[in-house]
């Protein structure tokens, strides 16, 4: 590793780095644009928002909240409450940016997903962070997104009666398998346990989408009030 | 390749709250760290939000969603996420003509 790499190496590095990622994503951004498409998004709707918003988890959410008229302040709420994870992960990287430029850092800061943060951090272990690899990271990573989505929204719409092929609960079953992947024992548990008892009464007393905030307090709140004081520190300085 | 204008500005605020999570904790991490209880809710925020997502679908909807959903999350324990995805979606579609 010299003390200056230049930009092309670097670029190629973080480009090999997320590429398996980049192909991983595929299949999901093709059933993120079906959804969209069932909820009456156009592929154009479905393709600016994921070019904006660009955050694969908390665009499910929003399509599962999305219905006719649009709720769009519980759209908006629900986003923010998915994504409220970028806060810890944001600051998280502030310590680890100090050798790039500033429009470099802004940049990173305001387009990195779960993929990009994670393999920048693993980098980092072993490296200075440069313009040329956090191009190479974000760059495909960044358009292959919006670009597949809008393929599955041009091919999704045209399915009929989706129920039938199980589609609609592919919400459901999509939203189990990532709560898996950010389990972290104990504490997932008893969020979860507090959050799906609380939503479930919610729901079925009061109408409107209520229940996703009472759940999402009712858990964080079990979590926080059953953590270990010592453990908790910890986990915070992680 | 319609844009409705409520559909734009309901994208464009999901837009503004996401980029404001991603800068935001950033820019506060000078100011504020979380440390003990906060960070665990914090921490325990996405889980805690899909879990209330799914409870419709998973718990008040009927037994084959509610047993499909247990075979999804026993699938997404040991297998890649769109493989427990995609044996979740075929036990619904089965479970449902079942108690159909």
């Amino acid at each position: 590793m010299s003390s200056n790499p230049s930009f092309l190496p670097e670029f190629r590095r973080g480009f090999l780095d997320i590429a398996p990622l980049t192909l991983g994503v595929v299949p999901f951004a093709l059933l993120f644009g079906t959804l969209a498409a069932q909820k009456g998004l156009s592929p154009l709707e479905t393709v600016l928002m994921c070019a904006s918003v660009y955050a694969g988890g908390a665009q499910f959410v929003s399509i599962e909240v999305w219905a006719h008229p649009v709720p769009v302040l519980a759209v908006i709420a629900a986003t923010a409450l998915a994504n409220s994870r970028y806060l810890l992960m944001g600051a998280a990287l502030r310590p680890h940016l100090r050798t790039l430029p500033l429009v470099v850092r802004l940049g990173f800061v305001g387009i990195h997903s779960d993929e990009t943060w994670a393999l920048a951090l693993r980098r980092r272990k072993t490296h200075d962070l440069t313009p040329g690899y956090v191009a190479g990271l974000v760059g495909f990573f960044y358009l292959n997104w919006p670009f597949w989505c809008g393929v599955g929204a041009v091919f999704g719409g045209a399915i009929d009666d989706p129920a039938r092929f199980g589609a609609d609960f592919m919400f459901a079953a999509l939203f189990i398998g990532l709560i898996r992947g950010l389990w972290q024992g104990r504490s997932s548990l008893l969020a979860i346990c507090a959050s799906a008892l609380t939503a479930w009464v919610v729901h079925r007393y009061v109408s409107g989408h209520w229940y996703i905030f009472a759940g999402a307090v009712a858990g964080m709140a079990a979590a926080a009030l059953t953590c270990r004081a010592d453990a908790s520190a910890q986990e915070a300085e992680a | 390749m319609t844009v409705d204008t409520v559909h734009l500005m309901t994208i464009a605020g999901m837009a503004l709250v996401t980029l404001a999570m991603r800068l935001g904790g950033y820019v506060l991490v000078r100011y504020v760290t979380l440390r003990g209880r906060a960070a665990v809710a914090m921490e325990a925020m996405p889980v805690a939000v899909l879990t209330a997502l799914i409870v419709p679908t998973a718990l008040a909807t009927g037994p084959a969603e509610t047993i499909a959903a247990a075979i999804t999350a026993l699938a997404a324990w040991r297998l890649p996420l769109i493989v427990a995805v995609a044996i979740g979606t075929v036990c619904v579609v089965l479970l449902r003509m079942g108690f159909s």
